[in-house]
């Protein structure tokens, strides 16, 4: 496996970076969802957006090559998901780190820059210098010698967030990092992932629940809903006539005086609270 | 064993002590499986594995038997089941977090065929209480030397696969995405969990495999947070709790186990009652709060 040192960003131009084509996902027997259409653009910020359990990370699942497409194709730099693509930064959806884990943090980045190589090493000095160069970008230096269970969940993000960014990605998938935070971190968070999007012109994938706080950052909306999928610009998607066809019953989308987006008509969405996130199957 | 009086001299009181060649054994095996058990400890809190350490060693216990039903050391037997035990255990699921029930079900198996074994051997009484409770001052030349092979062997795999199998141990999911070999490394991790319970019985027995390949690794996890320094931590003190039962098992006539456990014990509640409350640890938040 190879890993690109910071800075030079191998990139001839690749415009789109995933390319989706009739593609349906879903497990042995059981379609999650179908007909999915969609391409994704270098340096853009899409955000997947949709009900528990409508299939979300499993989208993530294609595009890490952790599991086949029923049918259809997907791509990601031109060619097939394959496990271990060096270009993916991935941050699984988690739980709490347990409390009895005291490593610390700059350990995990560390480990996610070298953990993949066998044998012993003992003066690892490039890969601590990623891994401080990682914790810095995302404004995590001084939590470096924290430990990982001392943390809060915005802290916890930040550190994941440097983890998959120390092998200097060129496509970032966050799933559910929105989880467990409140307004304010919510918002931290979002624009630093913005940050990384612009400055290093990476492609970024985030599931959510509420594409709310998204809005002013999204380039594109991947809504995964009864099965099917829709894509576009968010004002594209985020309307009565789309989200009616994909739910199949009648949906009113509501836009408020500062452009916040509620849907009536499905139990789902709280939109204009702050959701309680619950743990996608 | 001969009662004598403790001698204010250190030097003269191990001389006095290695003159006889079972405690020289004692102390060699003793060594090395300290050693062993801290480092693999460390990956067994680390994974949560502390349920599959306790019950390879219980299958081990029908591994020994059956070795001793023909004849010949314990050890082989143990060395056989806890290694297919633990494969097993690795294969039926791939996922350690999900991991006890398919433990619990291969352990209850396994001890029904050491219930079995030791019903067919008539003279069992003491060998059974040895591999229960531990015999380190029954240790022969070649037990010595088949610790020493399987300790370096141990240290050989795990200088092999250190970074991928700690990676792997701290962060399943992201491993897994990098395509790190997690299903390998969960059946490498097992084996090694295997071996290690199998030489740290000879001292401490199948009963009370904690005190040497999960406490003190458990307890150097709260005194430090970077991985080789827990390590180190963590043989220091199964080094302690080995050298230092050996010590007071050589004056007192109880058993060697009894002082391991108990000066493991002492340790960690000194370290989780008292150095947490010198240096007290953040509890984890969940969000909601203020973290500035």
């Amino acid at each position: 496996m190879t890993t690109t040192q910071s800075g030079i960003i191998p990139t001839p131009i690749q415009p789109n970076v995933i390319t989706a084509q009739d593609l349906v996902a879903g497990y042995e027997d059981n379609i999650v969802w179908r007909d999915a259409n969609f391409t994704i653009d270098r340096g853009e910020f899409v955000a997947v957006i949709g009900p528990n359990g409508a299939g979300k990370t499993t989208l993530f699942r294609l595009l890490l090559g952790l599991q086949p497409p029923t049918s259809g194709t997907i791509k990601i730099f031109d060619s097939e998901p394959k496990r271990g693509n060096p270009q993916i930064g991935y941050v699984p959806q988690r739980h709490l780190i347990d409390s009895e884990t005291n490593v610390e943090s700059l350990e995990l980045v560390h480990l996610a820059f070298c953990g993949h190589q066998w044998g012993f090493h003992l003066s690892a000095k490039s890969g601590r210098k990623a891994a401080l160069v990682a914790l810095n970008a995302v404004g995590a230096a001084e939590l470096a010698h924290q430990s990982l269970n001392a943390l809060s969940g915005g802290e916890l993000q930040r550190i994941f967030l440097a983890e998959a960014l120390v092998s200097n990605p060129s496509v970032l998938l966050l799933d559910e990092p929105l989880a467990n935070l409140d307004i304010r971190r919510e918002r931290d968070l979002l624009q630093l992932v913005n940050n990384v999007v612009r400055s290093r012109s990476v492609t970024a994938l985030l599931i959510a629940h509420n594409i709310n706080p998204l809005l002013p950052f999204l380039d594109k909306v991947i809504y995964i809903a009864n099965g099917k999928v829709a894509t576009g610009r968010p004002r594209e998607v985020m309307t009565s006539e789309v989200l009616s066809a994909l739910y199949g019953v009648h949906i009113e989308v509501l836009h408020d005086s500062r452009g916040n987006i509620a849907i009536v008509g499905i139990e789902d969405h709280h939109p204009l609270h702050h959701a309680l996130h619950h743990v996608d199957e | 064993m001969n009662k004598m009086t403790i001698s204010i001299n250190l030097f003269a009181a191990l001389q006095q002590m290695f003159q006889y060649q079972f405690m020289q054994h004692a102390f060699e095996a003793g060594t090395v499986v300290a050693i062993i058990a801290g480092i693999v400890g460390y990956f067994v809190v680390l994974r949560r594995s502390s349920f599959a350490a306790h019950a390879l060693s219980h299958i081990g216990f029908a591994g020994a038997a059956g070795a001793v039903l023909f004849g010949i050391s314990p050890v082989y037997g143990l060395l056989l089941f806890t290694s297919v035990g633990g494969s097993m255990m690795a294969a039926l699921s791939p996922r350690a977090a999900h991991r006890d029930v398919h433990i619990g079900t291969v352990l209850a198996f396994m001890l029904g065929i050491g219930v079995l074994f030791i019903s067919l051997y008539t003279g069992y009484a003491t060998e059974a209480y040895s591999i229960l409770f531990g015999e380190i001052l029954g240790i022969s030349n070649s037990d010595v030397l088949l610790t020493v092979v399987a300790a370096f062997v141990i240290l050989s795999v795990i200088a092999v696969v250190y970074r991928p199998l700690l990676f792997a141990s701290l962060d399943e999911d992201v491993a897994e995405a990098k395509g790190m070999p997690t299903f390998l490394l969960g059946i490498i991790f097992m084996i090694l969990v295997a071996v290690a319970t199998s030489i740290a019985v000879q001292v401490v027995g199948v009963l009370l495999i904690f005190s040497l390949m999960v406490t003190p690794a458990a307890i150097a996890q709260q005194l430090a947070k970077r991985p080789h320094h827990v390590v180190i931590i963590s043989v220091a003190i199964a080094l302690i709790a080995t050298w230092l039962g050996l010590f007071v098992a050589f004056y007192e006539p109880y058993p060697v186990s009894f002082f391991i456990t108990s000066i493991v014990f002492v340790l960690y509640l000194l370290v989780r009652f008292v150095y947490r409350r010198i240096k007290p640890l953040k509890v984890s938040q969940t969000g909601f709060q203020n973290d500035a």
